[in-house]
């Protein structure tokens, strides 16, 4: 069996200075701003509010709802389905797609209060190489019950969409060691609707029955 | 002395453990903090718990303070007030004055490999980069959201020379032509200010002010600063004790380089004079336990503030799971989510209408201050704020979007 190498990522919050006070600034911001941005504002709840249950949405989401009132159109963005995306243009797109197709069909112009635009961020990344290595699935299961918030964070949601790896890391070493039930298992968890602590405790109970 | 590892215990073996690991990666390089006073505001309090905790990483990292005169404070308050919205003037030759005190600190300081210079006061001493080289960041504190246009133009002409600006909250970042970077600030969990108390010990504080705990006691622990709104906040306590018996502490103290202070302090005796349940304690440097045991003894924390910088008082009070009403203002939102964490207000009115909201619904006041304490242990802890700025030393090292170390 090959080693699993845990490790994990420490973010840099980037403020870009680019604000929007309503839709069609938000549009143009989404459509100028860096890949790491539209990362950074769909994943920085995941990281700060990680014991939070139900999670709340992605920043956009947030803003559109509590600063502009506009509820149809933040249901809709805060539905898009993160999981099911390979990579952040295409996530961006999506986002892009949905406001335009709002603001055609929409007669409201909501704009914000002063103080309260929308601030675009991004995040630039930092992976460190822990000394946690796994040389079998019992080793894999201790480890896991250990490593931060940052390497559970890294292994599943950076592997996949950002660093475009296709599905996250934990599912492509159990597949290369030949588990591909538990591969595939891991595989079709949505990230996305659990806490990091919740997500931790279901990969564990998985790869506890599976492995 | 405190060891890093005693912040296992709060946050966890794991993130202590990945602090030494980045640490590493700065190894052999020199950091240098810089800024304009040694005691009072929260600059100082932070650099004084980060360095030492530095240090015992392997960093080295060391910390110096610029000389100025009465005359150099006052045009730097002006900056301060002019940065914060507040019209102000400066004329051509404060700039000049500024600018001449900046050079005479440069003339007689050795500077680092990173020259961490925090707020404006000592922003001009980038002047020496030319000659020396060297990776220069500059840390504002402060609220910048509105800016008096004339003295940002003054100042951005220095910030531009630096290799990057760091922020405590996104609304103030500004279309800079060099990276910007976000940290908030945070507070350290053992310090005198925020460490578990006895009760007896709290309970003699109260006793040794007169501070009568029979009623609710709501408190702001501020220094006298009118930003901070201490006479809104009398304000406030005056309409909620038509109607609500209670107890208003107001207690803080003054910063070295802050020549209002005096003239604060009055305006609030003297809308404080004559009731006896409000009680105005300025407190000297140093008194860190009392602050922690009014906080914790309290029963509603305010902090009232008009702009904010970041607010660190909001965070001591959340910490210490205390509902907590705070202005809308600067860092204070990020902290606080409206109904959730605490209370956002954006008057004395509503300030007052949410006091007996919270007397009057104590189950409710108490799950904000449980929701609040959790979600400032996991971003506004020191450890989280030791982590930004290594990571900030470790990224002028280094380029691109995701750096593997």
């Amino acid at each position: 069996m090959s080693e699993f190498y845990f490790d994990t990522k420490l973010d840099q919050p980037i403020l870009l200075g680019i604000k929007a006070r309503n839709l069609s600034e938000l549009l143009a911001g989404m459509q100028s701003v860096p890949e790491s941005s539209i990362y950074y504002h769909t994943h920085r709840y995941l990281r700060q509010h990680h014991f939070l249950s139900p999670e709340p949405p992605n920043d956009f989401a947030y803003w559109i709802t509590d600063v502009l009132n506009e509820d149809r159109l933040a249901e809709r963005v805060s539905s898009v389905d993160i999981i099911q995306f390979q990579s952040l243009e295409a996530l961006r797109r999506e986002f892009i797609d949905i406001l335009q197709s709002h603001m055609e069909s929409s007669e409201r112009s909501p704009s914000a209060p002063a103080g309260e635009e929308f601030h675009f961020m991004a995040a630039r990344t930092f992976v460190l190489h822990t000394p946690h290595v796994a040389h079998n699935v019992g080793e894999f299961v201790a480890i896991l019950k250990e490593v931060t918030p940052g390497s559970l964070y890294y292994h599943i949601f950076e592997a996949k969409l950002r660093l475009e790896k296709g599905e996250n890391d934990f599912s492509r070493w159990f597949r290369d060691q030949g588990k591909t039930e538990l591969a595939d298992r891991l595989t079709r968890l949505d990230p996305y609707t659990y806490t990091l602590e919740g997500l931790r405790n279901k990969m564990i109970q998985l790869v506890e029955k599976y492995g | 002395m405190i060891k890093l590892e005693d912040y296992i215990p709060v946050v966890g073996k794991s993130v202590v453990e990945e602090l030494f690991m980045l640490a590493k990666h700065i190894e052999g390089k020199k950091i240098q903090n810089i800024n304009s006073t040694a005691v009072g505001g929260g600059v100082a309090e932070i650099l004084t718990r980060m360095i030492p905790l530095l240090n015992q990483m392997g960093v080295q990292a060391r910390w110096d303070v610029i000389k100025g005169n009465e005359k150099f404070f006052v045009v730097t308050k002006k900056f301060h007030n002019g940065l914060h919205g507040v019209p102000v003037s400066v004329s051509d030759e404060e700039y000049q004055w500024f600018l001449e005190v900046n050079r005479e600190n440069a003339e007689q300081m050795q500077f680092d490999d990173v020259v961490f210079v925090h707020d404006p006061q000592p922003i001009g001493l980038v002047e020496k980069r030319q000659q020396l080289g060297k990776n220069w960041i500059w840390r504002c504190h402060i609220d910048f959201s509105k800016p008096d246009k004339n003295i940002w133009r003054f100042l951005e002409q220095y910030i531009s020379r630096y290799d990057a600006a760091v922020f405590s909250a996104p609304a103030f970042a500004r279309r800079l032509s060099i990276p910007q970077v976000l940290i908030a600030p945070s507070i350290d969990p053992l310090s005198d200010k925020n460490k578990e108390l006895e009760q007896s010990y709290i309970d003699s504080i109260f006793e040794q002010y007169k501070i009568d705990r029979s009623m609710p006691v709501v408190t702001q622990i501020s220094r006298f600063d009118y930003l901070k709104d201490p006479v809104g906040v009398i304000k406030a306590y005056k309409l909620v004790k038509k109607h609500t018996d209670l107890q208003l502490v107001l207690a803080g103290g003054g910063a070295t380089d802050d020549p209002e202070g005096p003239a604060i302090m009055k305006q609030v005796m003297d809308e404080a004079a004559g009731d006896k349940n409000i009680h105005v304690l300025f407190l000297p440097p140093g008194s860190d336990l009392e602050i922690n045991a009014l906080q914790r003894g309290s029963t509603i924390v305010l902090q009232k503030s008009l702009k904010e910088g970041f607010g660190l008082t909001v965070s001591e009070a959340l910490w210490k799971g205390k509902p907590t009403i705070a202005g809308a203002v600067g860092g204070i939102p990020l902290q606080i989510a409206h109904k959730y964490s605490g209370i956002l207000t954006h008057s004395i009115e509503g300030t007052a209408h949410w006091i007996k909201q919270l007397i009057n619904e104590p189950e409710f006041a108490q799950r904000l201050g449980v929701n609040g304490k959790e979600h400032i242990k996991n971003n506004f802890l020191i450890t989280r704020h030791i982590k930004d700025y290594l990571l900030l030393f470790v990224s002028l090292f280094h380029e691109g979007d995701v750096i593997t170390l």
